[in-house]
């Protein structure tokens, strides 16, 4: 019993250990970009509506997740990276975060994953400049898959946030 | 382009006909996957009819043998052996039966006017030559079915000892289609799967039926706004209210035992945490206080306490904490990942989903016998564990390729039961309180 404690006491501590370095990795990684933004729109151009279907980076609007675990892979660096000047860019714009699961686990939980991993990436697109009030967050666990055959690469496709523009 | 789309469109309309029919015909068809050799046998002969009205339109004798047999408790001897067909106790030679090797035998007689039923039935002791029952039960129109559910109920209860749950009603839900296409309902059944009646329809995601404890209403969550939202519906009336619709999500209602609270998993304040609603007022009482995902609630018989899954400690895990909040303690110590739990009307048994790995099974969780674990279930993806109002059986959902099915399981994991709904896709049992006759 209290070696168990313990370790979910350490347990809980290097979580939030991890959670803190991470956000302070993440602030340094941006601090430098935003000046560059704010003060190159001019010299890289302003994302407009357009860009949204012709922009590469922008007509991505998937990234997907580990098992069970709901951190910002560094391959989707990009994606948030565009995302987010995209809602610089468009401070009128809005976006819906759907965050989703695999069918592993019990569907409730999974609501509570799904939503973590929402957050996940709008916290990422809040640390590099987007606005909290540009973005909504909503779960629909293991609701809707895409893939519904039993096996990784199924379940790789479904554990996913899907980002969707309410305004553009 | 074209093409695949009305193909789709057409597939849909078949599986949604095929749904359909299913639906309003036979219910969940039945399968006894394996049995219990230790069972007590009983004999349920063919009810003779009485009278000269027409004949039953339900086989009395035929549906009370299949509540027997799918409790686990009981094997009754199969009709093509019933060798003699007594309708009354003074009709019986109980030298046939002991042959058979019988311990009890139900005869019974039925008289129907076209609207009401009566079956009279009487229990014997086979070896003592004693009748244990004599009793007549009556209904009506299109609840026949319920006359034969009562008497296995009343069977179960005089040798078992123990009040029968055949008459009682389940709720699950139901998907049909893909994507766009998706039609969910939300249905309830007789406990052995008959007389479907849909409660709700969505094109949105339901989930997590619950009963409230005089089996008038069932709390639930839709999708159908755009995000989960808290739904309690009056069964008979059709009428519902929102109970919460707040930003985040909205999930996992669970009416406490004196039906005056609910307890939820809200994440409106950020993350998911537990929560008491008093129904009347709508006011919330804060139950958790942890980053972790706070959710299934589930109250303890006495309403003293609910246990909740977390993952405050890295995987979910049970826990249970006071009703009025406090500190949770980790009930649940075996296996990866414990969530869902179903707690026994005596307060001793938990059923839960168990993964370890890929697998994730029912797992029932004795606490009279120092928390001693057994597996109900066979797995791989298998949910929502639900125990009948006497423990007897458990109702859980299992996945059997692309389709989820439900089983009904006997409380020591012997005696599984299929029951399939069509083409469709069914989902989140939720088994209901005991009926009043």
């Amino acid at each position: 019993m209290n070696a168990t404690v313990r370790v979910s006491v350490v347990a809980l501590f290097c979580l939030a250990a991890a959670a803190c370095a991470k956000k302070q990795e993440v602030k340094p990684q941006v601090a430098p970009e935003a000046p560059t933004t704010t003060t190159a729109p001019t010299t890289e151009g302003a994302f407009t509506p357009a860009d949204l279907q012709s922009n590469a980076c922008l007509r991505t609007r998937v990234i997907y997740f580990d098992f069970d675990k709901s951190d910002i892979q560094s391959q989707f660096d990009n994606i948030v990276a565009c995302h987010a000047k995209y809602l610089r860019d468009r401070p009128m714009a809005r976006m819906t975060i759907e965050g989703n699961t695999d069918e592993r686990g019990t569907r409730e939980y999974n609501l509570g994953l799904g939503e973590r991993r929402g957050n996940a990436l709008a916290s990422a697109l809040e640390a590099a400049g987007a606005s909290a009030d540009q973005i909504k967050v909503v779960s629909y666990g293991e609701e809707r898959a895409v893939c519904r055959e039993h096996n990784e690469s199924c379940w790789h496709q479904n554990r996913r946030d899907n980002i969707v523009y309410t305004t553009e | 382009m074209r093409m695949p789309k009305m193909l789709f469109a057409l597939i849909f309309a078949l599986l949604a006909a095929s749904f359909a029919t299913q639906a309003g015909a036979q219910g969940l068809t039945v399968q006894i996957v394996n049995g219990v050799p230790s069972a007590i046998p009983i004999s349920v002969v063919p009810f003779g009819q009485q009278g000269s009205g027409p004949a039953s339109p339900v086989d009395i004798a035929q549906i009370v043998s299949m509540d027997l047999n799918r409790c686990g408790k009981f094997r009754t001897l199969p009709t093509s052996e019933v060798v003699e067909s007594p309708t009354t106790g003074s009709q019986i030679k109980f030298a046939t039966w002991q042959q058979l090797k019988q311990d009890y035998i139900v005869v019974g007689r039925t008289s129907y006017d076209g609207g009401a039923l009566k079956a009279d039935f009487e229990l014997w002791d086979v070896n003592k030559q004693q009748q244990l029952l004599g009793l007549s039960i009556t209904g009506q129109g299109s609840d026949l079915r319920r006359v034969a559910h009562q008497i296995a109920d009343q069977i179960y209860q005089k040798i078992i000892g123990v009040r029968g749950a055949f008459d009682t009603r389940v709720a699950y839900v139901t998907m049909v289609g893909l994507g766009d296409n998706a039609q969910y309902a939300l249905v309830v059944a007789d406990s052995d799967g008959y007389n479907p009646q849909t409660v709700v329809r969505s094109h949105e995601a339901l989930l997590s039926p619950a009963w409230s404890p005089n089996g008038q209403e069932l709390a639930y969550v839709s999708f159908e706004s755009g995000n989960s939202a808290i739904y309690i519906q009056n069964i008979a009336t059709g009428s519902r209210r929102v109970v919460s619709a707040r930003a985040g999500i909205n999930g996992a209602p669970r009416f406490a035992p004196d039906g005056r609270r609910l307890a939820v998993s809200l994440s409106f304040q950020g993350n998911p945490e537990i929560y008491a609603m008093d129904l009347a007022t709508g006011a919330l009482t804060r139950l958790t206080h942890n980053l972790a995902i706070d959710t299934e609630p589930r109250w303890t018989p006495d309403g003293a306490s609910v246990v909740f899954t977390s993952d405050r400690s890295g995987k979910p895990q049970l826990y249970q904490i006071p009703a009025s909040g406090g500190t949770p303690q980790r009930i649940t110590f075996q296996g990866q990942y414990n969530a869902n739990a179903s707690i026994s009307y005596d307060g001793k048994k938990i059923a839960m989903v168990q993964g370890n790995g890929n697998v994730y099974r029912i797992a029932v969780m004795d606490r009279s016998l120092g928390g001693q674990e057994t597996f109900v279930s066979p797995g791989n993806l298998d949910d929502a564990p639900s125990w009948a109002p006497n423990a007897s059986m458990l109702l859980y959902a299992a996945n059997e390729g692309p389709r989820g099915v439900l089983y009904a399981v006997s409380a020591d994991g012997r005696v599984r039961q299929r029951l399939v709904l069509g083409d469709g896709d069914v989902r989140e049992p939720a088994w209901g309180p005991y009926r009043n006759p």
